[in-house]
């Protein structure tokens, strides 16, 4: 099969996405903060719109509302606020208002459904760059404070009295979680990001045995993901993003039923 | 005179507006000296340790630290989420470089040998709080900081425990520095006790605080039979000089 250029590029920007998201993805789950990552693609959409309105680049709008978004939850979480409903209310609230405000700009500059679901088959070389330069900053993020982070996510109490101070642990991650989000809404949609943060780490679980083995392990299964979804969209003529997202969901049952599979298997040893 | 490892002076700690946890502490922690800290449920144990430890910034008052204190501290509990894995001995080098052989070594001396490759979760609670020492211990603490460590665990156990803490300070000569919501059991261990209840009550050698009418009117007499008689024995296992401490506790109990 000859790669066409614009499966390389798709390719290309899934991977970057992947590589980023996989780690991210383990702290998102290790923190339990799968509805957080949720809020924050959510208000992306909102970022869409003024980003148009404003004549700004749509990176940089999404960037800047998702880092609102991130650093408004943790505020408020940080003041005592329930974290379900704040989350509930706030995740919510952005799409609506997002939506919202899309429908007040002219309809031939916004195609929707491209920044719910992503279009990862029209992404071009200069979006590529962007998306690339995203996902190496968020992994330079993780790989710089990998230790403290570790360390603070495990015990923030453990990580105080080794000298790390667990509030700007949280600022990095919500920083690393802002920036993966901006980059991946080319690639699989506000709707559909936290499944590419959750979904590849989930599956890494099951077989990993160390926090490093987990990080590693979600990069490369959401690399498989990637590579899948692409071949499944390419065949079957399916939406791109969600036929992603369809792969990593299948991934992650096969690592599930394969993990009890096997323990079955060896308890009859 | 050496300097002391902490010294606390009119230290005040407040959570955001409210009234303030602990206020006008004044303390003083020397070097290999063991304190254990004694008050009921919200008298502010646990935020007097992380305040002397600089995990809790005062809001008046000041707080010094020997330059470079190395703390080996045991948190009061761990809530390990399952999806992160962890291995025993990943966890004990958290933060700090060590080779395989001290990792063993540390485990063996906490008395849970061979549990290094076992992932963290899969721990009972006695063993939980025994790698949490060893970790505590890695780093070869002047100071050790236990945030009421034997929650959890049975009265044996908790005797074990702390034991086993003596014997290791013994082997250091770190000082300790020990948050405890019983005071029968760790009385022996102590130079001195601190009785706390939002500002300190009373303090001293273990028989005189427990004699004290602020400490009588805060825990009453009757409470501790079972685990001073516990006390007892180990005391007569290890023919520790605060033995009449111990009785002295017992002795009172109707």
């Amino acid at each position: 099969m000859i790669l066409d250029d614009f499966m390389l590029r798709a390719l290309l920007a899934g991977a970057m996405v992947a590589a980023a998201s996989g780690p991210l993805g383990c702290f998102v789950i290790w923190r339990r903060m799968a509805y957080f990552g949720d809020a924050t693609a959510h208000a992306a959409i909102l970022g869409v719109a003024l980003a148009l309105a404003f004549s700004i680049s749509v990176f940089l709008g999404t960037l800047a509302t998702a880092l609102l978004m991130a650093v408004l939850v943790s505020t408020l979480a940080g003041r005592g606020w329930a974290m379900d409903t704040t989350l509930g209310v706030l995740a919510h609230s952005a799409l609506a208002l997002g939506l919202v405000a899309v429908s007040f700009l002219p309809a031939v500059r916004v195609d929707l459904t491209a920044y719910l679901f992503g279009d990862i088959l029209t992404v071009s070389w200069s979006e590529l760059w962007v998306i690339g330069a995203g996902a190496m900053a968020v992994l330079g993020l993780l790989l710089w404070r990998w230790r403290s982070l570790l360390t603070a996510t495990i015990s923030e109490e453990l990580a105080q009295s080794n000298g790390i101070r667990p509030d700007l642990e949280r600022l990095v991650l919500t920083l690393a979680l802002a920036i993966t989000v901006a980059a991946s809404l080319r690639v699989v949609g506000a709707l559909l990001i936290a499944a590419m943060l959750i979904v590849p780490a989930a599956a890494a679980r099951v077989y990993a045995r160390s926090p490093e083995g987990m990080a590693i392990l979600a990069v490369l299964l959401g690399w498989i993901a990637v590579s899948a979804g692409l071949g499944l969209s390419l065949s079957l003529d399916t939406p791109a993003g969600p036929s992603i997202v369809t792969a990593a969901a299948a991934i992650f049952t096969g690592s599930v039923a394969g993990a009890g599979i096997w323990q079955r298997l060896r308890r009859h040893d | 005179m050496i300097a002391p490892l902490i010294r606390m002076a009119g230290v005040s700690v407040a959570y955001g507006n409210a009234a303030p946890v602990l206020s006008r502490i004044d303390f003083v922690l020397n070097v290999g000296e063991i304190v254990t800290i004694v008050g009921p449920n919200g008298s502010g144990k646990s935020t007097f340790l992380k305040a002397a430890l600089g995990m809790t910034k005062p809001l008046v008052g000041t707080v010094e630290r020997e330059n470079r204190l190395r703390i080996g501290y045991v948190p009061q509990r761990l809530h390990l989420d399952p999806s992160l894995p962890l291995t025993v001995a990943r966890f004990v080098k958290l933060g700090q470089f060590l080779d395989r052989n001290s990792i063993d070594s540390l485990l063996s001396r906490v008395g849970v040998p061979g549990v290094a490759d076992r992932d963290l979760a899969t721990l009972s609670g006695g063993q939980f709080q025994r790698v949490l020492l060893a970790r505590a211990l890695a780093g070869k603490p002047q100071l050790l900081a236990l945030d009421e460590p034997t929650q959890g665990l049975d009265q044996p156990g908790i005797a074990a425990f702390y034991r086993l803490i003596e014997d290791v300070r013994r082997e250091l000569g770190c000082a300790v520095l020990l948050v405890s919501h019983d005071l029968h059991v760790v009385m022996s261990a102590s130079d001195r006790v601190l009785c706390l209840n939002g500002h300190i009550c009373c303090q001293g050698t273990p028989s005189a605080v427990s004699a004290a009418p602020e400490y009588r009117a805060l825990f009453g007499l009757g409470t501790g039979g079972a685990l001073a008689l516990y006390q007892h024995n180990h005391d007569h296992a290890h023919d520790h000089p605060d033995h009449a401490a111990a009785h002295e506790v017992h002795v009172h109990d109707p």
